[in-house]
């Protein structure tokens, strides 16, 4: 009887849907298994946060006020008088910053591994523009709780554009809702935050998911010679229930942080108060902004902080670009000088952070 | 029989080539209509701000020695300082690196930016860090028992 009414149903949709081809495909799908197959979690790992990310913010949109006036008091009502809502703004807050490093340790595990190379260019260009988008989600809303810290963080950031050539003053005016930081910029990143990002966001996510099913998982350089004896999982159900097991676990984490480190709100933005001692962006941002910290007032006849912006601006093309400049790893050949560059980033960005995080305010 | 010649797109100057011209141009430009208002209407207007060349910064009893505060110079913080000899100095509290608005520190007496770590000295002339100018310098006169700063 039950396996009656199935087939009735499977029919029933595979008549209008073609359904029976989406579950063939699933039944096919499959994953190789190597010694570098513990990466392939970590796209998943960083969806399933995303997937966190948007209920949680769905529901803190209900008591979000996006104007200076309301919005410190409004994430105060949050979480103090909103039944779980110090649970809901903690968890947002502590899988935000989970995803980062998500996506950053998924993205530098396909650097290394290659996994970009021909025919998977762009599979890599729409991931960097993922990359850049969750750093968009974190540097816009980080503002929104509008305390002293996320101000002068906006302020730094969006000050940076500045140095940009002929357009940068344009640039820093659409940025802030004019000249300075003030309750017109909170509302322009609340825009991007919840409108403008989702949308890119779903749009290059769909792209970068459908390109994966068209071209399969990609197998390391290192261990391509021994593909064709390589042992397979099957995608559904085998993988996606340890892809599964660790989001469970991800979500454990999540709660036990939120519960034992809840993020603490800070003092509500003064426009009118120095800059408090001790201040310092998200640690995704603080290479950047240890950088900025240590470069000179001027690098020959330009300005320190132009000239470390556009080198960043540069370091984030040449990355989204990475497929096509890596000549070698294309022809399927050795390519150590990109190994090389990647180490070295990876390097720089890990010894700043930490000398970002250790170094005592004079 | 050859193909008619003002069916072929590719050909220069043929009748098919004209009309697409005329299809992509127009949407060209249908598109520029579109996307114009919208691109003016991110930017924001300019708001009409009263311009100030001076505002009261503060009492004259209100500050020790040693000592600095922000004040409000129209929509930007400015920073009076009262040197320990009991002399006042102001500036713009807008750091010249990033915008990060500075204090003064009396255990250093510098004028110090939290952000990126920059410093000035009492004349707002650059000590150390990445900023790259000296800090606006403002004029300071006491009138009767209130702190006049105003733009030199």
């Amino acid at each position: 009887m039950e396996a009656k009414t199935r087939s009735k149903v499977l029919n029933w949709l595979d008549e209008r849907l073609q359904v029976r081809v989406a579950l063939s495909f699933l039944a096919r799908k499959a994953v190789p298994m190597h010694r570098h197959s513990i990466w392939y979690y970590f796209g998943g790992m960083a969806l399933f946060l995303f997937s966190v990310q948007v209920v949680t913010g769905i529901l803190l949109l209900l008591y979000y006020a996006p104007t200076a006036e309301a919005a410190f008091e409004s994430v105060q009502f949050i979480v103090t008088e909103v039944r779980f809502g110090w649970l809901i703004r903690s968890i947002h807050s502590w899988a935000a910053n989970l995803m980062v490093a998500m996506v950053f340790v998924h993205m530098l595990s396909v650097l290394l591994l290659k996994a970009y190379r021909k025919p998977r260019e762009m599979t890599w260009v729409t991931g960097v523009l993922l990359f850049f988008l969750t750093l968009g989600f974190g540097f816009s809303g980080s503002l929104l709780p509008w305390n002293t810290l996320a101000f002068f963080a906006t302020k730094v950031g969006t000050g940076l554009v500045n140095t940009v050539p002929v357009v940068g003053h344009h640039l820093l005016v659409i940025q802030r809702g004019g000249e300075d930081v003030t309750g017109a910029t909170l509302k322009r990143f609340f825009g991007l935050h919840v409108a403008v990002l989702p949308i890119l966001t779903l749009a290059v996510l769909l792209l970068h998911l459908l390109l994966i099913q068209f071209q399969g998982m990609s197998v390391p350089p290192s261990v391509q010679d021994q593909e064709d004896r390589m042992k397979k999982m099957p995608f559904f159900p085998n993988f996606l229930l340890r892809d599964a097991l660790g989001w469970l676990g991800a979500f454990g984490l999540v709660v036990g942080l939120a519960v034992f480190f809840p993020r603490e709100l800070g003092v509500k933005a003064d426009p009118f108060a120095p800059a408090p001692a001790g201040i310092r962006p998200e640690w995704y941002f603080l290479f950047m902004f240890q950088t900025l910290k240590l470069a000179p007032s001027h690098i020959l006849f330009l300005e320190g902080e132009m000239v470390v912006f556009l080198l960043f601006g540069l370091c984030g093309l040449g990355l989204i670009l990475v497929p096509f400049l890596d000549a070698r790893s294309r022809r399927g050949e050795r390519s150590p000088l990109f190994t090389a560059l990647s180490i070295l980033m990876i390097l720089y960005i890990v010894t700043m952070t930490l000398v970002g995080h250790l170094v005592k305010p004079a | 029989m050859a193909p008619d010649a003002a069916l072929n797109p590719q050909r220069m100057g043929g009748r098919r080539w004209f009309l697409n011209w005329l299809l992509g141009g127009s949407a060209a430009g249908l598109m520029g209509s579109v996307l114009y208002p919208a691109l003016q209407f991110i930017l924001p207007p300019k708001l009409s701000e009263a311009v100030l060349s001076s505002v009261v910064a503060g009492k004259v009893d209100e500050l020790p020695p040693n000592t600095g505060k922000i004040f409000k110079f129209g929509s930007r913080p400015g920073l009076l300082i009262r040197l320990p000899s009991g002399e006042y100095r102001a500036f713009s509290a807008v750091c010249s690196h990033l915008q990060c608005t500075v204090q003064y520190r009396g255990d250093l007496s510098q004028v110090w930016c939290a952000c990126h770590n920059g410093r000035y000295n009492l004349n707002g002339e650059v000590l150390s860090g990445p900023p790259p100018a000296p800090l606006e310098v403002y004029s300071v006169t006491i009138r009767e028992d209130e702190i006049v700063v105003s733009k030199a």
